[in-house]
């Protein structure tokens, strides 16, 4: 009970970050994914590319170069000037802005693929029927592309929990602020409290589990609807 | 007055339509596939963008500085195959296009020609309204297709094929739905067939398409008279039209009468009232010629007509007699062999010998007198 106490702050903390994250991410994405999906400009691939570049680079490369963006004299320390503060590195508002671009790609990919799959007879339909493309949008392309979006605030949820290699290079391990569960464990280990470091990291497993199974259950339904 | 030109290229394709035709009754755009019958569809309704202008009763839709957005254009849109929204019931689809049609109205510029019940009872919706569109029949979508396009009020309605993706059996079934609307509906129709049967049953006046072109434009009885050897419609499916009136039933024997300008036609039963003005279509190929009247034959219908002119190529196994009935004309296919055997002239009188017909039940010509006086620019 008293190890379970001891996590509770961290791992608190780290579902609020991915709360707020995945908010985040979703009105960043929807957008986005609309324009990768429906535009027809030819440079729109070099913008998919940068979107899915957290994909493959160290989370300690993308984290060095947060830093110095988040950092005083970064436009991160801008910003934080507005309201007095000196940096947004080792911040939660920090950890937000880190979390939302390198989970990016894991929101943007399902939404798009799913904005993609909707054919294009459907928005011309509700065109002829007297709506807009405004109203198209929400009418029809959002409840039809439900799925991605399921899977995708799911994916992006869960790998903001798992990353571990940005935070740790714009956060710091700043209790109640920065630690979140994936640096708690860390530190646990670096400690050898192996019955905390037990508890989080089995938490962690069950919880990764149900995360892939509630994803492959989503897109198998979301196959059978159509 | 549904006046239209457009212009331009589309995907290695050439497009250059034009032609205006009443605002009232069916227009077919007919042609084979691949003409361009759907991309002028697709123009009239906005869905694709070439140079050129549209106006409709007047209003202008399109011209050198406008373009109304698809959303804007009270057109009511019936695609190949029904393009049924999956994430909401049949009521809802059909709600969809009744919500925005109060917005989409502008004022009192038109209202809608038929309520929600009185849609749902011409399409025969009602036993599947609460059911998901996946859970339907292709007829059954596609007849909840073009409910919802008639809810949202539209002042033209134009249909793509609606009948192509559905089999055989599907489009007998619809056809009756399709005839209906087309007697109540106010809003003009444009139908995009290259099915010159459906065509002959539902259209007032073809617009015919090749190559990008309109090549024809007429009332349904010349164009299908006119339409004859070009390409396009198979020799075996040509035809003509006969209107008469439907003179009695006989139950015990299953046949209806029609009368004719005064001359009596038999046909299979028709579930149709007494006094109803139907068309009747009449194959060429179903057609003989008798120079006597002949008896002892099982041939039920036998027609006094005139013939009126001979067309028969030199190089042709048949050529082609055009019977006047009153003041319709048929034609009949024979071989060139008989015609020289009964020394055919025209000015003659003759017999038609009928052997099968195909009936379009329906309206319009007691009810309403259809404008018919299509012209091709």
């Amino acid at each position: 009970m008293a190890a379970l106490l001891e996590i509770w702050p961290a791992v608190a903390l780290t579902l609020k970050l991915a709360s707020v994250t995945t908010l985040a991410l979703l009105v960043l994405s929807t957008p986005l994914a609309w324009w990768l999906a429906r535009s027809r400009v030819r440079w729109k691939e070099g913008v998919a590319a940068i979107v899915a570049m957290p994909l493959v680079l160290p989370p300690t490369a993308l984290g060095f170069y947060l830093l110095l963006a988040l950092g005083p004299d970064g436009p991160g320390g801008a910003v934080a000037g507005l309201w007095g503060g000196r940096s947004l590195a080792f911040t939660f508002e920090g950890l937000v802005i880190g979390s939302v671009i390198y989970s990016l790609p894991f929101v943007v990919q399902p939404i798009r693929n799913a904005f993609q799959a909707i054919d294009n007879g459907m928005l011309e339909a509700a065109a002829s029927l007297g709506a807009s493309p405004w109203d198209a949008f929400w009418s029809v392309a959002v409840p039809l592309a439900r799925t991605g979006f399921l899977t995708g605030a799911v994916l992006g949820f869960a790998h903001t929990i798992g990353e571990f290699g940005v935070i740790l290079m714009i956060g710091g391990d700043l209790p109640g602020e920065t630690r979140v569960a994936s640096i708690a464990l860390y530190d646990f280990v670096e400690t050898l409290q192996w019955g905390k470091a037990h508890l989080l990291a089995g938490g962690m497993v069950v919880f990764a589990f149900l995360v892939v199974l509630t994803v492959l259950l989503m897109d198998k339904r979301g196959r059978v609807r159509q | 007055m549904i006046e239209a030109a457009f212009k331009g290229r589309l995907g290695g394709f050439d497009l250059d339509a034009c032609f205006a035709v009443p605002a009232s009754g069916v227009t077919a755009l007919f042609g084979p596939s691949g003409s361009g019958k759907t991309s002028i569809l697709r123009c009239l309704a906005g869905l694709t963008q070439l140079d050129g202008r549209l106006s409709v009763n007047g209003e202008v839709w399109q011209d050198a500085r406008t373009f109304v957005a698809p959303h804007r254009r009270e057109a009511g849109y019936v695609f190949q195959s029904a393009t049924l929204f999956p994430h909401l019931s049949v009521a809802g689809n059909l709600a969809y296009g009744e919500k925005r049609a109060a917005a989409r109205r502008r004022g009192a510029a038109s209202q809608p020609v038929l309520d929600r019940d009185a849609i749902i009872d011409l399409l025969g919706l009602a036993p599947f309204i609460d059911r998901r569109p996946s859970d339907l029949s292709g007829g059954e979508r596609q007849r909840v297709a073009i409910g919802r396009a008639l809810l949202a009020a539209p002042r033209l309605l134009l249909m793509d094929e609606p009948l192509s993706a559905l089999d055989a059996m599907t489009k007998a079934d619809i056809l009756p739905y399709l005839e209906r609307l087309a007697a109540v509906a106010a809003m003009p129709i444009v139908y995009v067939s290259h099915d010159i049967g459906e065509v002959a049953r539902l259209a007032d006046r073809i617009v015919q398409i090749a190559g990008g072109r309109v090549v024809g434009c007429g009332s349904t009885a010349d164009m299908l008279e006119r339409l004859g050897l070009e390409a396009g419609v198979p020799a075996f499916e040509e035809s003509a039209l006969l209107t008469g009136v439907i003179a009695s039933h006989d139950t015990a024997l299953r046949l209806t009468r029609v009368d004719c300008g005064g001359q009596s036609l038999t046909v299979p039963p028709l579930d149709l009232p007494v006094g109803q003005t139907i068309r009747v279509r009449v194959r060429a190929r179903d057609v003989a010629i008798a120079l006597q009247r002949p008896s002892g034959i099982s041939i039920r219908n036998i027609l006094d007509a005139t013939i009126l002119t001979i067309d028969a190529a030199e190089d042709a196994v048949h050529g082609d007699v055009v019977l006047g009935i009153g003041d319709a004309r048929i034609k009949s296919r024979i071989t060139r062999e008989a015609m020289a055997e009964l020394a055919l002239k025209p000015g003659m009188p003759a017999f038609a010998l009928i052997k099968s017909v195909s009936f379009d039940g329906r309206r319009g010509y007691t009810a309403r007198d259809p404008e018919t006086g299509a012209d091709a620019r």
